[in-house]
């Protein structure tokens, strides 16, 4: 499969107590399992990104279990809350196992 | 005067042919809810699973839809619970549901009170016109629960 790309989008510093948005994108063509190979009939298999989860500073605060209804390049959006500065943890995993990571600094003030 | 005319050149058969075809359309017509009754009962019953038997109360939940998508293949959709979002009251989860799907559950969002906001947004493929559930499932074990029509233009399960 092609490279995967991840990207996020969230804000570099907030204020304390803020609530931010945060914007996720990962190439994936997120296979349905539905679709038949044109040629040999045959279903082509699943293979889609099934879960993804956002740790902040090590803690879980939001995660997300996806089906095949979950369209390609699949975009997620969500809301933190503000509280420490640190990192937060990005984590997509797909159907045979593998991981895809990617993290972003925030600084809270 | 003419009406009459075109009356008689009607041949017995000629309505025997179209009584043939008014009963196949009506067969058609009503084996087509049948089929979207089943989809929508795999969606009824996914909601039960969800809820563990609990009649969802609709209300507090907003769905985030397009009227109309033209392309079944990413239909944005977003969703927003009225919460505060603190330890005591907050959303554990929202299921988003297709009920014309051939797969109804499209995905499920966890929510933590760290979140600050139960607000969620993606993109879903719609097999074809059809209603979209949210099911959104409180700390305290309430359930709620939103649904909208989408028509779909282009149906996105490929071919």
């Amino acid at each position: 499969m092609a490279k995967v790309k991840a990207r996020v989008k969230s804000p570099k510093s907030v204020k304390k107590g803020e609530v931010f948005q945060v914007k996720t994108l990962i190439s994936h063509k997120m296979e349905s399992g539905r679709r038949k190979n044109k040629k040999t009939g045959e279903n082509i298999p699943r293979m889609i990104i099934n879960s993804f989860a956002c740790n902040y500073n090590g803690k879980e605060v939001f995660a997300s279990d996806w089906h095949p209804a979950v369209s390609a390049n699949p975009y997620m959006a969500f809301h933190v809350r503000a509280v420490d500065s640190g990192t937060l943890d990005f984590m997509w995993k797909d159907d045979s196992g593998k991981e895809y990571k990617k993290s972003a600094k925030i600084a809270v003030t | 005067m003419v009406q009459r005319i075109e009356m008689s050149s009607v041949s017995r058969r000629d309505i025997l042919k179209f009584a043939g075809a008014g009963a196949c359309t009506a067969l058609a017509t009503s084996l087509l809810p049948g089929l979207a009754m089943a989809d929508a009962k795999l969606a009824a019953e996914s909601i039960k699973k969800i809820t563990g038997g609990k009649t969802p109360t609709m209300g507090k939940v907003t769905l985030e839809l397009p009227q109309i998508a033209e392309n079944g293949n990413t239909v944005p959709v977003g969703v927003d619970v009225d919460s505060p979002m603190t330890d005591a009251d907050y959303v554990k989860t929202i299921h988003i549901l297709a009920d014309g799907n051939p797969l109804p559950e499209v995905a499920v969002f966890k929510f933590s009170p760290a979140s600050g906001k139960a607000k969620a947004a993606t993109r879903m493929r719609l097999a074809k016109t059809q209603n979209v559930i949210a099911v959104a499932e409180m700390g305290d074990g309430s359930v709620f629960m939103a649904k909208t029509e989408v028509k779909v233009t282009i149906g996105g399960c490929g071919g």
